[in-house]
């Protein structure tokens, strides 16, 4: 039935309509009627500490659920803030819808009051973007917005909405007709000559190998690659954000590839002489010199995007559509070989990477946060829903705590946002309640966006922060003491006490320094009602391995030193208060 | 140098919204392709702008370059009409110095290319031309030594001659 309504009102129940509970924001002058509106819809709205903080929550949600989080924020400064986390949305392909306020239709380009020209701004970082100036388009606006974002790629979408458009009142009933959108992309189709062209390619491989990306989680597709797996023994690498795509306790799951990766699965992607990528774009972080990248092997591409299609690598043939029918499609077609000897090449050149495991070598007493995240993923059976920041904590996150599951790891891949990790985590857990969440989150990161530990507060919501504290900007150290001479500059941190930080907050603090406090304070936290923040010092001067250095070729790694520990221990140690 | 780099005329159909052309440019910028020329107007179609772009690629470029247009939620098509037998014209309004003693030679040069005259005052006419970039070029290269005074030209202009059949297109925006 038609209602008279104002366009805030219309805003609340399109986003209800699109099954939104929650959304996270922020305040201000020009999207104040839609917080005037929001006391009476039924959507809760988590009060951020910064409107970064609200695009990772949107972001997190987004990425643990499938579905868009959606966040809000007023003109000018509240848009502006939302930036950094919209960048970090796009780069991952994570479906999240953005409204922000905008000045007075009829002010707008007079560089009124707090005006800033936000679907300018966002153009080149959102899938897609609107500025609604009329009150009769939010509603369809909303409507498509979730449809692109959610659709295809995902990705994240801004609706700008002036404030007169917010005020005005129109007729309205909600539209529960499917969204058309008047663009026609060509439908991709996967032709039957390509798909045999791609089955005949892997049906004469003698040393294939599936690169899995984070296409395989978006698409659904997890289980239909498992069954892939099982019929063809393909082993698996995995790009940083295609963990959880293939269960890691799989015996022919390798690991991860790229510039941290296992180094047996960047020798087996050189050695392989056929690559199946699958919804992964060939970063920089993977295929490191893409010259020199897996030279010997044919390549095939199952992709969605076919702007990602010869982009970085050039493959000799690409599967354009939707990965989970893509694989469908192909997989009967391919027939089982034997693997066996290039299982056992792999198999010793894996034996080669174990020994330098750094869980292979002895505890000296010191904390290793490699340790830490290790012995994590023990206590918490490999269930936990882990969010990580950047830098080398996300890199030994990646290493060490193996999912068996899609969506439970959550980390910035493309763009590497520090700050990202507790935000995000806060939009994961609002998503997943029911998740044990940790944020695994370096010192620097960490201090960021620390401010979101009193939304967490306010919202009584129950994370475990485990802060993996080296008093460094650590990657950043790292490559200082590879490539810069090991002159550190600006990367040592003076840190603030993070336990009473957390007391300020109302909430338990807790601090360990040796390998043996681990167990107790991460039972004290899980127990523990509230969030919880624990301050894991580990040795300062720690280095991720292995490391493709920049721009080489990935076989060209550094490795960690045989003796590192006990080199190492010479060391002057984590300080104590 | 890629040995298939050239130059490559996209003809863009585009819902006719403010915003529109600045995503396509944009798109260019980001990608780091480089746009030779760039003309929009509107189409037979109410709604609907047409956007030629000429730019210098090879064929993987042209392909991403092509695929990155479909992304933008207001682009309806993309031809890429190099591949096709088609028609460019691009129009160019030359002023050139023509004072009473020259103005018979000038206007003679103008007319071997087809040029019009569209404005006459007394140091000067403007000519109009139609054509291709290089008939245009030539002309300007024959007016110089008579002092060109102004030139404003509108950017290549393309269309394929014939139908391109009917693709299956989806509604869904895929990407
Ligand atoms: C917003 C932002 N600024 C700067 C960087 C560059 N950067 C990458 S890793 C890193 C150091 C991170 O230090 P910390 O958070 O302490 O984590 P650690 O590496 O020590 O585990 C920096 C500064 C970044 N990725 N993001």
């Amino acid at each position: 039935m038609m209602t008279r309504k104002t366009g805030a009102q219309i805003l609340w129940d399109a986003l209800e309509h699109q099954g939104v509970e929650t959304v996270f924001g922020y305040p201000g002058g020009a999207i104040l009627p839609v917080y005037d509106a929001l006391l009476d819809s039924t959507i809760h709205h988590v009060l951020v500490r910064h409107e970064q903080g609200a695009a990772h929550m949107a972001d997190g949600f987004g990425r643990a659920s499938g579905r868009a989080g959606v966040a809000i924020a007023t003109s000018g400064p509240g848009a502006t803030n939302l930036v950094t986390g919209i960048a970090t949305a796009m780069l991952d392909s994570s479906p999240c819808v953005f409204i922000t306020g905008q000045v007075p239709s009829h002010v707008i380009g007079t560089d009124a009051f707090q005006e800033t020209d936000i679907t300018g701004v966002t153009l080149p970082i959102t899938k897609h973007n609107f500025l609604v100036t009329k009150t009769e388009d939010i509603a369809q606006t909303i409507k498509k917005a979730f449809h692109i974002a959610e659709g295809g790629r995902p990705g994240p979408v801004l609706v700008d909405i002036t404030k007169d458009a917010q005020q005005g009142e129109c007729d309205y009933e909600w539209d529960d007709s499917p969204v058309e959108l008047p663009s026609r992309t060509p439908r991709p189709t996967v032709s039957p000559e390509e798909l045999d062209h791609a089955a005949e390619i892997l049906n004469t491989a003698k040393r294939p190998l599936i690169l899995a990306g984070r296409g395989v989680t978006l698409s659904g597709a997890t289980g239909l690659l498992a069954d892939f797996v099982e019929k063809t023994q393909i082993p698996v690498a995995m790009t940083l954000l295609g963990i959880g795509g293939f269960p890691a306790s799989h015996p022919l799951n390798l690991g991860m590839m790229g510039m941290h990766g296992e180094a047996w699965v960047n020798q087996a992607i050189q050695n392989a002489d056929v690559l199946l990528a699958l919804g992964m774009r060939f970063d920089d972080r993977v295929v490191g010199d893409p010259k020199k990248f897996a030279p010997a092997a044919r390549k095939i591409h199952l992709e969605i995007d076919p702007s990602e299609v010869n982009k970085i690598v050039q493959v000799e043939v690409a599967l354009i559509g939707d990965l989970a029918g893509s694989l469908r499609a192909l997989a009967p077609k391919v027939s089982c070989q034997d693997l066996a000897p290039w299982h056992g090449f792999i198999r010793d050149l894996k034996g080669d990477s174990a020994v330098r495991d750094i869980q292979q070598l002895p505890d000296s007493g010191h904390l290793y946060a490699a340790h830490v995240i290790s012995d994590l993923w023990n206590l918490t059976e490999g269930n936990a829903l882990v969010v990580t920041d950047v830098g080398q904590h996300q890199m030994w996150a990646a290493q060490y705590y193996k999912h068996d599951a899609p969506r439970k790891l959550i980390t910035s891949g493309g763009l590497g946002t520090m700050g990202f990790a507790l935000p995000a985590a806060i939009g994961a857990k609002v998503a997943r309640p029911d998740e044990e969440v940790w944020v695994i989150v370096g010192d620097g990161g960490f201090q960021m966006t620390a401010a979101e530990l009193s939304t967490c507060a306010q919202e009584g919501l129950k994370l475990n922060v485990a802060i993996i504290n080296n008093g460094y900007l650590g990657m950043v150290r790292q490559w200082q003491e590879f490539f810069y001479d090991k002159r550190y500059a600006a990367t040592p941190m003076r840190n603030p006490d993070f336990v009473k930080l957390a007391q300020a907050h109302g909430l338990l603090g807790l601090r360990v320094d040796k390998r043996a406090g681990i167990e107790e304070v991460v039972a004290t936290a899980r127990a523990a009602e509230g969030t919880t923040v624990i301050d894991f010092r580990v040795e300062k001067e720690d280095t991720v391995y292995p490391m493709v250095p920049p721009g080489n070729t990935i076989e060209a790694m550094i490795r960690r030193p045989e003796s590192a520990l006990e080199k190492k221990d010479d060391k002057a140690l984590v300080k104590k208060d | 140098m890629e040995p298939s780099m050239r130059a490559r005329t996209f003809v863009v159909l585009v819902e006719d919204r403010p915003g529109v052309l600045d995503r396509v440019a944009s798109l260019f910028r980001r990608r780091a392709y480089n746009i030779e020329s760039l003309a929009v107007g509107h189409t037979e179609r109410p709604g609907v702008s047409h956007i030629t772009i000429v730019m210098n690629a090879d064929d993987r470029v042209a392909r991403l370059v092509e695929a990155n247009l479909y992304k933008l939620v207001d682009v309806l098509n993309v031809e890429d009409v190099s591949n096709v037998p088609s028609v460019t014209r691009d129009l160019a309004l030359i002023k050139v110095r023509a004072g009473h003693e020259r103005r018979a030679e000038v206007m003679q040069v103008g007319e071997v290319f087809r040029a019009r005259v569209v404005d006459v005052s007394p140091d000067a006419l403007i000519f109009e031309i139609t054509g291709t970039e290089d008939k245009i070029n030539r002309l300007v290269e024959v007016l110089r030594p008579f002092g060109i005074l102004g030139l404003a030209r509108t950017g290549r202009v393309a269309m394929a001659r014939e139908q391109t059949p009917a693709e299956e297109f989806a509604h869904e925006g895929v990407v």
